[in-house]
């Protein structure tokens, strides 16, 4: 257990590595410590971003969830770079997921029919909660601009009511719901649209995800200009990632097998 | 402090306990989901819907599932 493996030229050794480790691990801990001993009590403190916009969030975005108007206007630029961080991660994922060369696709009418060892209530309230999920997605999406939530959570959800599909049936009946090329290009649609909504504030207003759309009354659905629109996108492009992953798990446990000779 | 902040916050540290001492993995990511939940309540208590709604569908669904599908292919 404890043999040590062949070091390779120029490699630290157990001991240099350990040192290393420590040298770094005392000095996080005593960063953390400083900066954590100079936080303010919570109470006594809102900080003063925080009172900026909620001051002035209402009246310049027509938004009446401040965190949704910083999430996809102040700072909708972050929200960018965090959408695209999802979309890689589930692009590196379909990569690592991929049937490998010794491997080979199980026939799907061969599939365990789950039909049979899922008890009828668990699949009956399963499918009976796929439709008010579906609609709690929307919901939480379109309304990102007048109560919490907005597309990353909304997306979230609406990947859940595939889940609920598989578990509530089969994994045939959930692989005819989720048109693969549909999902993928929905994925894509949803990054880009977000970059293309940013590049038409370029252009109509000067910067990029600059709000430039009517702005309306707050409390309306219609209302906040390019929020609820962003939200959207990411709702789109979430559903669209999660979706995916949980396709590409799904297919490695029930679909790809090891070929003959290497056990399964 | 209010009572539902610190119940909260009680049932966050027994979630993060409960979460550790479960050493079978299946047990584990049945309770990890339970804790990601409880995280949810606490950042709602502490007035913070946004990241509670966020929380509950990552900690508690879309986390302990990944971990699930990767026991079961591991145990294929």
């Amino acid at each position: 257990m404890e043999t040590a493996p062949a070091r390779r030229p120029g490699e630290l050794s157990f001991e240099a590595r350990r040192r290393l480790f420590l040298v770094g691990a005392v000095g996080l801990a005593a960063l953390l410590l400083s900066g954590l001993s100079g936080l303010p009590d919570y109470r006594d403190v809102t900080p003063l971003y925080g009172q900026v916009i909620n001051g002035v969030a209402v009246e310049e975005r027509s938004t009446t969830a401040v965190v949704t108007a910083v999430n996809f206007d102040y700072r909708g630029f972050d929200t960018l770079g965090e959408e695209f961080i999802l979309f890689a991660a589930a692009l590196v994922l379909v990569l690592l997921l991929r049937r490998l060369g010794e491997e080979r696709r199980g026939r799907l009418d061969r599939l365990p029919r789950h039909r049979h060892t899922t008890s009828a209530a668990v699949r009956l309230t399963c499918v009976a909660l796929v439709g008010p999920t579906v609609l709690l997605a929307i919901y939480i999406t379109m309304h990102g601009h007048l109560t919490p939530g907005g597309g990353f959570q909304g997306g979230v959800i609406a990947a859940t009511a595939l889940l609920l599909v598989y578990l509530g049936s089969d994994y045939a009946t959930m692989r005819r719901l989720r048109p693969m090329a549909l999902v993928e290009t929905a994925k894509a649609a949803g990054a880009g649209s977000f970059v293309l909504i940013g590049v038409a504030g370029l252009i109509v207003a000067g910067s990029f995800l600059e709000n430039f759309l009517p702005l309306g009354t707050p409390g309306e659905l219609v209302s906040a200009g390019t929020i609820p629109l962003l939200s959207l996108a990411v709702g789109i492009e979430v559903a669209g990632a999660f979706v995916l992953l949980l396709s590409e798990f799904l297919d490695q446990l029930l679909v790809i097998r090891r070929k003959r000779g290497g056990g399964a | 402090m209010s009572a539902v902040q610190a119940a909260a916050l009680l049932l966050v540290a027994l979630g993060a306990w409960a979460t550790v001492m479960a050493r079978e993995p299946v047990r584990q990511a049945v309770v990890v989901s339970l804790y990601g939940l409880a995280l949810g309540i606490l950042f709602f208590a502490f007035q913070a819907p946004d990241v509670a709604l966020s929380n509950i569908v990552i900690g508690a669904v879309a986390m302990p599932t990944m971990i699930l599908l990767a026991i079961a292919k591991t145990r294929d």
